[in-house]
């Protein structure tokens, strides 16, 4: 390896960090410690990280307003369910234990590349266009996919009605009951981690860099030798094909499936949550997802005032912030660390010269 | 730069740049008429005339922003027309624009990087799996990017972001982004606007120090005639899209026609 002195160290405090946290989610799941309640935030949460990182990557860091993200995670969910039930009835690793997990492993790979796929389909004609028409474009398209599995009997939809529970899919394949979703707690903290390493070492690397120069300036970066619509497709398809993760995360944590869950709202949740942590930070999608995956369940209780609650913490939000949380700011442990051990010094050498 | 990856054109007979009565119109409006150019290797040629002239829709058909209407050129042998501006980038034609265009947000160095994207050896795998091809790709060309940067005195603004760079540096780095992509042909749109004269000087310096180093053919638009005399060997004036002169700067200064075009007949 040919990796500088300097990252080996941030990347060994980065595993540690990483293995610790990953630790603590592997007790708290295999040994049921948490309420079912808890373990579907952790998994929602899971989901809102992952969907709200890759949508980062098209709104935040290549500039252009997608708004149909949830669409994607529709084809991921429904495919990997479709997929997973196919196997159990074919008798292909259809048991429980380590079959289930390969299983789900398998969906997971292939929900994300058939997503990826719509990804490239839907990107070539949608992003010729630019702000709000791609924004309309892409929202249509996440209805059409929506509309279109809803129209589809095999795939458990039941025609153009209000896109009600597929009793298809119910309790078959994947849709783990509550003591699996705990046990595969580690697994999904597992993916998650994957999903935004992939999305942050992509930003940091040659094709990071063209994307956010096609940000900054569309024409410049064409000057620059850079294939404007190469790297816009490509970005757009590799978000997809997270949410297509994301969404076979999802099918398996809810025991049946609804189009109506992963319409337009749903995209707007997740373009809310890009916009609240800041456009072009992955810490601040993390925390967002986080935050307002938490906030809204702690406001179900008390459903009528939800969006009322929800809606000024946005306004405060635009008031005040409004880069988003964060802004563009990324959060690394080695620098914190080195920031609080200079802070520390500084103040030893202050208290010395006033001795 | 000249080694990495520029396709050189192979036998000195071809010319550099072949533009054969390029032309273009916008609806109604022949915007450019019949503009031929030929450059070799090395060569600095003047493109000057009164605004709105056509001088930079000439850059802009060379770049292929624009589809010219009829004419075609030749870079290297190599027919551009209809090609995409990415791609004639990649064969060697690079530009600077008359308003700078940076990426204001990125730091200098990854100004400099993006250009050299196509230089980069590591595919996405190695992106995301950083491995030993990602991590020496990467210092390769942050030595090459800080080299570069050297050159135009930019070396300890590395790390600045680059719309808080000064106006004179700004335009430097517009420069040397564009050098970075490996290019033989640059074209340069206006580049002392807006400078002073110190800073004319400097680019002057500048334009000399790349020439002599890169070897490369440099196409230079410019309203400053001081500068243009100075350093041009050829000139090209044209005036309402169509090229009304051409020759040594000697012969361009006593051009009755480019007198005329600049201040008026007296008719």
């Amino acid at each position: 390896m040919n990796m500088p002195k300097q990252n080996k160290k941030s990347a060994l405090i980065n595993a540690v960090a990483l293995a610790v946290l990953l630790a603590v989610v592997a007790y708290l799941g295999f040994s049921r410690a948490l309420s079912s309640y808890l373990v579907g935030i952790f998994w929602l949460s899971c989901i809102g990280i992952i969907m709200a990182t890759s949508l980062n990557l098209t709104n935040g860091f290549l500039g252009q307003m997608a708004l149909g993200h949830a669409g994607f995670m529709l084809i991921g969910s429904y495919s990997s369910a479709l997929l997973s039930l196919a196997m159990v009835r074919a008798g292909i690793l259809a048991g429980g234990g380590a079959e289930q997990l390969a299983r789900f492993v398998i969906c997971l790979i292939v929900s994300g590349l058939l997503a990826g796929l719509f990804g490239i389909l839907v990107g070539i004609p949608a992003l010729r266009l630019r702000g709000d028409y791609l924004a309309i474009i892409t929202l249509g398209f996440g209805e059409i996919i929506r509309v279109v599995i809803q129209g589809i009997p095999w795939a458990g939809g039941d025609g153009l009605s209000q896109g009600s529970a597929s009793p298809v899919l119910f309790k078959t394949g994947l849709g783990f009951n509550n003591a699996t979703k705990s046990h595969y707690m580690l697994f999904v903290g597992l993916v998650t981690v994957a999903c935004v390493s992939a999305i942050y070492t992509f930003i940091r690397s040659r094709f990071g860099r063209a994307i956010i120069s096609i940000r900054d300036d569309e024409i410049a970066s064409s000057a620059s030798g850079i294939d404007i619509t190469f790297y816009k497709v490509t970005t757009f398809a590799l978000s997809a094909v997270f949410a297509g993760i994301a969404g076979s995360i999802f099918a398996a944590c809810y025991s049946s499936l609804n189009t109506g869950n992963m319409g337009f709202m749903a995209s707007v949740n997740y373009f809310v949550m890009v916009v609240f942590g800041g456009m072009g930070s992955l810490t601040g999608s993390i925390v967002a997802a986080i935050g307002l995956t938490s906030l809204n369940e702690a406001l179900r209780s008390f459903d009528e005032y939800r969006m009322l609650v929800y809606s000024i913490v946005l306004i405060l939000m635009m008031i005040f912030r409004p880069a988003g949380l964060l802004g563009t700011y990324e959060f690394s442990l080695s620098g914190t660390i080195s920031h609080l051990r200079n802070r520390i010094s500084k103040n030893k050498q202050e208290k010395e010269a006033q001795v | 730069m000249t080694e990495s990856g520029t396709m050189l054109c192979t036998d000195r007979e071809t010319p550099l740049i072949k533009v054969s009565h390029l032309g273009i119109t916008f609806g109604g409006l022949r915007a450019v008429n019949d503009f031929s150019l030929e450059m070799g290797e090395n060569e600095l040629v003047g493109l000057i005339g009164p605004n709105g002239a056509g001088k930079t829709t000439v850059f802009n058909l060379l770049t292929g922003v624009y589809t010219p209407s009829e004419g075609d050129y030749y870079f290297c042998g190599q027919r551009m027309n209809g090609k995409k501006t990415h791609q004639i980038v990649q064969s060697g034609i690079a530009r600077t624009f008359q308003n700078i265009r940076l990426f204001n947000k990125m730091t200098v160095l990854d100004n400099v990087k993006v250009a050299m994207n196509p230089h980069y050896e590591y595919n996405l795998f190695s992106a995301l799996l950083r491995t030993g091809k990602y991590w020496a790709g990467e210092a390769e060309n942050d030595a090459k990017a800080r080299e570069l940067l050297e050159i135009f005195n930019l070396e300890d603004k590395a790390d600045a972001v680059a719309e808080n760079l000064p106006y004179g540096q700004q335009r430097k780095l517009e420069i040397a982004r564009a050098l970075a992509t490996g290019m033989k042909l640059l074209l340069l749109d206006e580049p002392a606007a807006g400078m002073n004269p110190t800073e004319t000087e400097e680019l002057l310096e500048c334009i000399r120090i790349i020439r002599q180093r890169f070897n490369i053919s440099i196409l230079l638009i410019e309203h400053d005639m001081n500068l243009v005399m100075k350093i041009c060997e050829h000139i090209i004036v044209i005036d309402y899209g169509t090229t009304i002169a051409r020759g040594t700067p000697e012969e361009i200064a006593q051009d009755p026609r480019v007198i005329a075009a600049y201040l008026g007949t007296e008719d």
